[in-house]
């Protein structure tokens, strides 16, 4: 496929006037008709809304109009994301036919730069899950292989930028959500410094940790990407007031002195070593091009797993005690009393994943409990950002695995830990508040591999830093599906 | 043993509703509880996924003035807290509240019980977001569902939460008419409980006298007015002393206040209480005061009604019940010193009991706050000049403000106007007196003999030649026995 049709190449052609955003969506509607009945990777395609929209930006160039930096750009929204009056299921059926109230704040911000939102994407019930597979609705496929998952929770997201239905979409990552899938598929995903991006009108998971970012093909298309979603928004509490600093700057910065570190506790044996083998080479590459590289260690990284996984249920289990099916979404009907109306309503509208999530936060925020399992969790978080502050005194960035391995078949990892376990290299970032880049290293038996890395916080122009000089060295095939091929995957590494 | 045997230890929480434009969280009306229902609600106090809640200034503001005019210790950081539990007028299942960190700790109220000044320490201030509202019916209308209104839904509200520093009921009445007036004087709250504006929940438990351990506790729902505060605490006595005397014991439990039934029912057992699992709201940031701030809302505080009673009493040399009546209402100590101003000290006493007869009496009677007050504190201060002066009679004086607070026209003008002045000429006064005397020949005879109540009618004859205007102290002097001639 033509670099034209990246988001960038989209944004610059229509701007220009040298391609009509209505001709540059019906070229993804039909690529989404091609594609997605097997694929799967939206909830709904809003498919009237789009080609408005295309129209009347279109109009306005014609008419002389200037168009913003993402004109005419063809964007997907995961279903946990508000954009007024389409529906939010959060691929849940307690939320099965509410429609979102207003538009999050990402969305006013892409709508104001001229995007085309083209639709909703599957996740992991309440972004709850590593594989999409959560979804109350349907799986979602993995392009390059369609009996994998694509990872999750945005495995919708991922898959559909993967298979070229969409230029560019936006997930959110609250333990991985967005760089795991990323890596499943192949992508680039960004998760930013909690507070970069604002949360207002993301349905909330685990407030803390919770983080809205984009999922591109290109490095270049996640710079943009993110230069337009993020920035302050007083609405939010928790956003930053700090101005954001030139991302598309920072591509070309090259990695000359950049100081690499290789967090040990990632380097052993945790991953598949074929995963290992090319997260190296990749690190090499840019060693080559002179970057120093370290080992380093952040030694609490032991703790991640069971901090988050006491700290995100608690959480989640007060943000999602609001779905009691009186306001909206599925309602308990019939002379119940009121305990039974709330049990039938979220006994039936939610899936087991979050039931077992939400169970879990009830217990570990009990009287009694509180100290032993959320203050300690807090405890341990604390130590993991007290390691990242002390090696980002050391190096700009850290390069790990994306996740352990590459994806994995449906219903593999029935067993929760196993699945809990397929976070391990991401959450931290989430713990600690960082930002971290997912970006194609190559591909080993047929899929893709993810390369992660770490920076200190506000620091995601060294993240596109390093990620454009890897994409540079390293180019990826980002599209398994040739263009008419109808088999299937089809893969040729560059 | 009997009830002068024991004694009550009780705690007041009382929930206190702020005067700000918007709520706590969202920019919707606070205070629309009297509006059409759910009217004033949106995404955030409604509960709506995707919401966030923004906190307002005004009501930090306000929680901070509340704390500084009641002697509390502040805290440089205070943190927001969810205080989860499933119920229908509550849309997020979760409360935001304070908990481990609360705004404000300490302080104390002082108030009069029995004419003993005394003090309860409060424990704590913090600030937090109102639920909505039930209806189960409308009128005399069963509805067969409940319907909800989140009007008052993220209202902001703070709790104040004293020590068990009350002992009788009403020593609980006295405290929060003396809470009421600061919050009402700090301009923190409206304070009216008929909206629900002012709340109050109450910690009971009986021990023998003598006794420094505390009894079990009972909570108490549902006080909704200080008579109810005061009759549920004597009730709850009887009744704690009752059990006990009846040889049972008192149990951990909520009962609810019956005003119909003057008597508190159980509400739930201890086995039945929440568990709120409070945690830190993640959504917002910990509440920092900044120094400087907290010094800025500070300097905002209104003088106080105890300093302004003292005041009173010491600079204006007013009696304790004076004092006591011009500070029970911020607007009318204003009134009293705006009308007070440049008058000279001794006509002070007189400025006093033109507001405490005249004006309070027509306030009352036309339902007027002071604040709509039509005659401007500077007219009545001029009126009681003109009193002080000698230029009208204090019945005189009943006329012009009368006719000032209709026609808003200035008290000297009126004067000048209906031609009310009174007269001080001593040859004019002579010459009523001695036209009195010859009209009322027994009356002088009367006088003559010692009976000195017959000059009533001497002086009334005097008023009646001069239309009022005769000034009363020289007509008095004129018409005593040895002079009446």
């Amino acid at each position: 496929m033509s670099p034209d049709l990246s988001a960038s190449g989209i944004a610059a052609g229509v701007g220009a006037g040298r391609l009509s955003a209505a001709e540059v969506l019906e070229t993804r509607l039909a690529r989404i008709r091609e594609l997605d009945p097997r694929i799967r990777a939206f909830l709904k395609v809003h498919e009237d809304s789009a080609r408005c929209r295309a129209r009347a930006l279109d109009e306005r160039r014609a008419a002389g109009g200037r168009l913003g930096r993402l004109a005419g750009v063809p964007i997907a929204l995961k279903d946990n994301i508000h954009a007024r009056g389409w529906e939010t299921t959060c691929g849940s059926k307690i939320l099965q036919g509410f429609r979102a109230p207003f538009d999050s704040e990402v969305v006013e911000r892409l709508m104001r730069e001229d995007a085309v939102l083209v639709g909703k994407t599957n996740l992991d019930e309440f972004a709850m899950g590593s594989s999409t597979e959560n979804s109350a609705f349907f799986p979602t496929a993995n392009p390059w292989d369609l009996d994998r998952v694509p990872g999750g929770s945005s495995g919708g997201s991922a898959a559909a930028v993967a298979s070229g239905m969409v230029p560019a979409a936006l997930g959110s990552d609250t333990g991985g959500s967005v760089r795991q899938p990323a890596g499943f598929c192949g992508v680039v995903g960004v998760k930013p410094t909690y507070g970069l991006v604002s949360r207002r009108g993301l349905v909330a998971f685990a407030s803390s940790l919770d983080q809205i970012g984009p999922l591109t093909a290109t490095v270049e298309d996640a710079a943009l990407m993110l230069s337009v979603a993020g920035g302050h928004d007083p609405k939010d509490s928790t956003s930053s007031p700090r101005p954001l600093p030139d991302y598309a700057g920072s591509l070309s910065g090259g990695v000359r002195g950049l100081r690499i570190g290789l967090p040990r506790e990632y380097f052993t044996g945790g991953a598949h070593p074929e995963t290992e083998k090319l997260v190296r080479e990749g690190v090499a590459s840019l060693e080559r091009l002179g970057a120093s590289v370290v080992e380093v260690s952040l030694p609490h990284t032991k703790h991640a797993i069971s901090a988050y996984y006491v700290i995100a249920p608690c959480e989640a289990s007060s943000n999602l005690a609001r779905f009691d099916g009186v306001r909206y979404g599925v309602r308990a009907r019939g002379g119940l009393s009121l305990e039974e109306d709330y049990a039938v309503a979220r006994g039936s509208g939610f899936g087991p994943e979050v039931k077992r999530r939400v169970m879990l936060g009830t217990y570990a925020l009990s009287a009694g409990y509180y100290d032993a399992y959320y203050g300690r969790a807090q405890k341990a978080r604390a130590l993991i950002r007290r390691d990242f502050e002390d090696v980002f005194g050391k190096v700009d960035v850290l390069a790990t695995p994306t996740s352990p391995a590459t994806a994995f078949r449906f219903n593999e990892k029935a067993e929760p830990m196993a699945m809990y376990l397929a976070d391990i290299f991401t959450i931290t970032a989430n713990l600690a508040g960082i930002p971290g880049i997912s970006v194609p290293c190559g591909l080993t038996q047929g899929l893709p591999v993810g390369l992660q890395f770490l920076a200190d916080s506000f620091r995601e122009d060294l993240l596109f830093r390093s990620a454009a000089a890897l994409e540079r060295e390293r180019p990826f095939p980002v599209f398994p599906f040739a263009e008419g091929a109808g088999q299937g995957p089809r893969h040729e590494p560059a | 043993m009997s009830q002068p045997d024991f004694e009550l230890v009780a705690g007041l929480e009382v929930h206190c509703q702020l005067a700000t434009r918007t709520k706590l969280f969202c920019g919707c009306v606070n205070g629309a509880s009297g509006a059409e229902a759910n009217t004033a609600v949106c995404p955030v106090c409604t509960g709506q996924p995707g919401s966030l809640p923004v906190l307002n200034k005004a009501a930090v503001e306000l929680a901070f003035k509340a704390a500084l005019a009641l002697d509390c210790g502040l805290a440089g950081t205070s943190v927001f807290a969810r205080k989860n539990y499933f119920y229908p007028d509550l849309p997020k299942a979760y409360q935001i509240s304070q908990y481990a960190e609360p705004l404000a700790k300490g302080g104390a109220v002082v108030f009069t019980a029995g004419g003993v000044a005394k003090k309860a320490r409060l424990q704590r201030i913090h600030l937090e977001e109102d639920a909505g509202k039930l209806l189960h019916a409308i009128g005399s209308r069963e509805l067969d569902c409940t319907l909800v209104d989140f009007n008052r839904c993220g209202s902001p509200l703070i709790e104040i939460v004293s020590e068990p520093d009350i002992f009788s009921g009403s020593e609980a009445h006295a405290f929060l008419a003396a809470l009421k007036e600061i919050l009402l004087y700090a301009g923190v709250s409206h304070c009216d409980m008929e909206k629900g504006e002012l709340r109050c929940d109450a910690n009971i438990s009986v021990r023998r006298k003598g006794d420094a351990a505390l009894g079990t506790k009972v909570e108490i729902k549902n006080l909704n007015s200080f008579k109810a505060v005061k009759e549920a605490l004597d009730h709850e006595f009887s009744r704690q002393v009752g059990v006990i005397e009846a040889g049972g014991r008192i149990v951990q439990e909520t009962r609810l206040w019956d005003v119909e039934k003057r008597r508190t029912e159980l509400m739930r057992s201890k086995e039945d209480a929440h568990d709120y699992r409070y945690f830190p709201d993640p959504d917002l940031a910990p509440l920092v005061a900044e120094p400087r701030w907290v010094e800025a809302v500070k300097a905002s505080l209104p003088e106080l009604p105890a300093a302004r009673r003292m005041r009173y009493t010491e600079a204006f040399g007013l009696s304790g019940y004076d004092a006591e009546v011009l500070t029970s209402d911020r607007a009318l100590g204003d009134y009293f010193e705006g009308a007070a101003k440049g008058l000279a000290p001794e006509a002070v006493k007189t400025c006093v009991n033109l507001i405490t007869t005249d004006l309070l009496g027509r306030l009352n009677a036309e339902s007027l706050p002071v604040g709509r007050c039509p005659l401007a504190p500077g007219a009545l201060g001029s009126l009681a000049g003109l009193i002080h002066k000698g230029t009208l009679s204090t019945k005189l004086a009943k006329e012009v403000f009368s006719k000032a607070w209709d026609t808003g026209k200035a008290p000297e003008a009126l004067v000048a106007e209906l031609g009310l002045a009174q007269v001080s000429d001593e040859g004019q006064v002579r010459e009523w007196v001695k036209a009195a005397c010859s009209a009322n020949a027994q009356a002088v005879a009367d006088l003559k003999s010692g009976n000195g109540r017959a000059i009533g009618a001497l002086v009334g004859a005097v008023m009646k030649l001069s239309k009022g205007k005769a000034n009363p102290l020289l007509v008095n002097r004129r018409a005593r026995p040895t002079r009446c001639s």
